[in-house]
């Protein structure tokens, strides 16, 4: 509730009515879809953004200085985003922008950002927000091209050559689809078969039956989020696959193996963040202490579970703390970019960060952790 | 409608765009008028064919998506200028249009309100799924119309958010004209004459489906011009443009402010396009507070907002 008040009185400070109080905050201005068709990406997205404000403000801020939050909630919509946006950069007159939970949201965002001068944290997967990298473009979560690296290469260690692959038509199924195809013959990785299936489509056994009566498949990728992969998963079980499944970063979470059934999931792999794993975490693995106070906090003030994009805005929020410190000056965008670019070694949740003026997403293979599903938990691969 | 009250209605507007600017506070306030304008246009083609015609659509969203994409690939794929690809965009809707229209004006109620629908999801799942042209769900950038750039080369500086103000209100108010003056013309009292009674136009002479598609073809050229001035805006543009919720969006507004007035039409794109962003605090209620403006709208203005209250204020019934 505090959060909100914040929300507010940062919207009335914007507007000129306490214009006065506002000199002694930083203005930090959020934009992601709560609500709508993203709202399973956004809400843990807000949620977890509103509550680390909180922490922070409480704890005494940066350097003394409160963080004042502007919070809109585009509802998935790239005009709403890019409206805001303009918003957040003419009107409330932030220092940085957080958020853009779609590709399609924060494209729009990246293009006002850029114009202006203000360092904006993407939210979302493609590869196509920080390449070419922007001046003032960066984005938290590992992209698609990375999860099917991992993917290849863990399948390389199994001696697996040959493929059949299994796409959702959606952004994030589509976009996967194309980096996996990209990237698998530097894997020595082989596609034999190329399917799709439609994100409310009920039932994919004839494009698994195809698969399965290719000659020489050795394993099944599905590259997909939502309902889709829960789907995939319990018709290849339906079907006795013998081979193993491979699903993605998408489907990352502990709802999936409810949606799938642990009996149909028993055995999967997918590329996964240490999140997922929190609990199982070593108390010297180098993210315990981040991943365990962000999970702890998260379940205590909203009675639920974290998922991975509500890490990529603990990240984002991180990083973005971690600049405005450096920088020294909390009221000039160009100083907190430059030390944003200058970031290092920075632990979040999906991985340590690093930027550099060639590289705006700071990420590395490590970040991702090869999963298992064994009796209906996730167990981490090694 | 006189002729002296469309140059009333012409010159309110006029002034409202000319002389709203001198209030703004900040440069955001531009791009909110902006789409104001934006979503005033492809209301005033709905007036046309809703108001003027009596036919309804929940598909020309479809047409603003082909208005936009065109902007978004004839540039690229065959080189073409992107004001160019406004009147290409705008040829290809008007020619859809009149293909679709011709079977599906047959229909009525209902059965033109599904008809349509389906026409508009059509156009948006061939947007999301034809993903090698147009990028598919996550959409694509659009070139510049690179007209800001040379007026800054000419010495005259604006921001974007300026720069697009003025160009969507001049585009605004030259549809308005265009529309009131359809209002008084043959075709356009064909129109009234139609939506009156079918059979009654029919007898005096008026060809009802070829008046029927003319009001059709036109509003898809004004939806068409407004996907493709949102397209060149916004600089990246995704199938959301095409979604049924913005044909929905389109049709509320229309009936909102008055469907039957260009200019209620416009003042019922205002209302739409601010409250979101005055709502922001209460985000989650926002669709809630629409539902409900719609409804009492309904059974207190039948007329929409502006004419009601135009009438309450002459104080007699017309």
């Amino acid at each position: 509730m505090m959060s909100k008040t914040t929300t507010a009185l940062a919207t009335l400070a914007a507007l000129g009515a306490l214009s006065g109080a506002a000199q002694a905050e930083i203005r930090l201005g959020v934009s992601v879809s709560a609500t709508g068709p993203a709202a399973f990406l956004g809400d843990p997205e807000a949620k977890t953004i509103e509550m680390l404000v909180e922490q922070l403000n409480e704890a005494g801020g940066i350097n003394g200085e409160e963080i004042a939050l502007t919070l809109y909630d585009d509802g998935g919509d790239p005009n709403k985003a890019r409206t805001f946006a303009t918003r957040l950069v003419e009107d409330d007159e932030v220092v940085a922008i957080l958020g853009g939970s779609t590709t399609g949201t924060t494209m729009s965002i990246l293009s006002v950002a850029e114009d202006e001068g203000i360092p904006f944290i993407s939210l979302a997967g493609a590869i196509s927000i920080v390449d070419p990298v922007r001046a003032n473009v960066f984005k938290t979560p590992h992209t698609d091209r990375m999860a099917c690296e991992k993917i290849f290469t863990d399948m390389q260690a199994q001696g697996i050559t040959k493929i059949g692959m299994i796409s959702g038509t959606d952004g994030f199924g589509a976009s996967m689809q194309a980096q996996c195809k990209e990237v698998a013959g530097d894997h020595g990785i082989e596609i034999l078969a190329d399917e799709t299936y439609g994100p409310q489509d009920a039932d994919m056994t004839p494009q698994l039956t195809r698969i399965r009566n290719t000659d020489g498949v050795q394993a099944v990728l599905n590259p997909g989020f939502g309902q889709g992969p829960a789907i995939v998963t319990r018709n290849v079980a339906q079907l006795g696959f013998e081979i193993p499944l491979y699903q993605s970063h998408g489907v990352a979470s502990d709802a999936f193996i409810e949606l799938a059934g642990a009996e149909a999931a028993e055995g999967l792999r997918l590329p996964g963040t240490a999140l997922l794993i929190a609990d199982k975490l070593a108390e010297d693995d180098p993210q315990y202490k981040v991943v365990t106070a962000y999970t702890e906090a998260y379940k205590a003030k909203y009675d639920q579970d974290v998922s991975t994009f509500g890490g990529y805005a603990h990240d984002a929020f991180a990083l973005i703390v971690d600049a405005i410190t450096r920088a020294g000056d909390s009221e000039d965008p160009q100083a907190i970019r430059d030390a944003l670019e200058a970031t290092s070694g920075l632990v979040g949740t999906t991985g340590t960060y690093s930027f550099s003026p060639e590289d705006h997403l700071g990420l590395d293979l490590s970040a991702f952790r090869m999963l298992e599903i064994k009796d209906g938990d996730w167990l981490p691969v090694e | 409608m006189t002729g002296r009250n469309k140059w009333i209605s012409l010159g309110v507007l006029a002034l409202l765009i000319a002389l709203l600017p001198l209030f703004f506070p900040s440069g955001y306030y531009y791009r909110v008028g902006a789409l104001i304008f934006v979503n005033a246009l492809s209301v005033v083609g709905l007036v046309i064919l809703i108001g003027y015609a009596g036919q309804i659509s929940l598909g020309h969203a479809g047409f603003a998506g082909i208005g936009a994409y065109a902007c978004a690939l004839a540039p690229e794929h065959l080189g073409l200028h992107p004001a160019l690809a406004v009147l290409l965009g705008a040829v290809i809707s008007g020619v859809m249009a009149a293909l679709i229209g011709k079977p599906i004006l047959r229909l009525k109620g209902y059965y033109l309100a599904v008809a349509t629908l389906g026409f508009g999801i059509l156009v948006s799942m061939v947007l999301t799924n034809e993903r090698a042209l147009t990028g598919g769900p996550d959409g694509m950038n659009v070139a510049d119309l690179g007209l800001r750039s040379l007026l800054r080369d000419m010495g005259w500086r604006l921001s974007g958010g300026e720069f697009w103000y003025m160009i969507c209100g001049v585009v605004l108010l030259v549809g308005a004209w265009l529309a009131l003056n359809l209002f008084d013309s043959p075709s356009g009292r064909a129109m009234r004459a139609l939506h009156g009674s079918e059979v009654a136009a029919a007898t005096v002479g008026v060809d009802v489906p070829r008046q029927k598609l003319r009001a059709f073809v036109i509003s898809a050229v004004y939806a068409s011009v407004a996907g493709s001035l949102l397209a060149l805006q916004n600089g990246y543009i995704t199938p959301d443009v095409a979604g049924f919720m913005h044909s929905v969006e389109m049709v509320t507004m229309a009936v909102l402010g008055g469907v039957g007035s260009v200019l209620g039409a416009t003042f019922g794109a205002a209302i739409l396009t601010l409250l979101p962003q005055v709502l922001t605090v209460f985000a989650e209620y926002e669709q809630l507070v629409l539902g409900l403006v719609m409804v009492l709208v309904m059974i207190f203005l039948p007329q929409g907002l502006l004419p009601s209250i135009a009438r309450r204020l002459k104080g007699r019934d017309e």
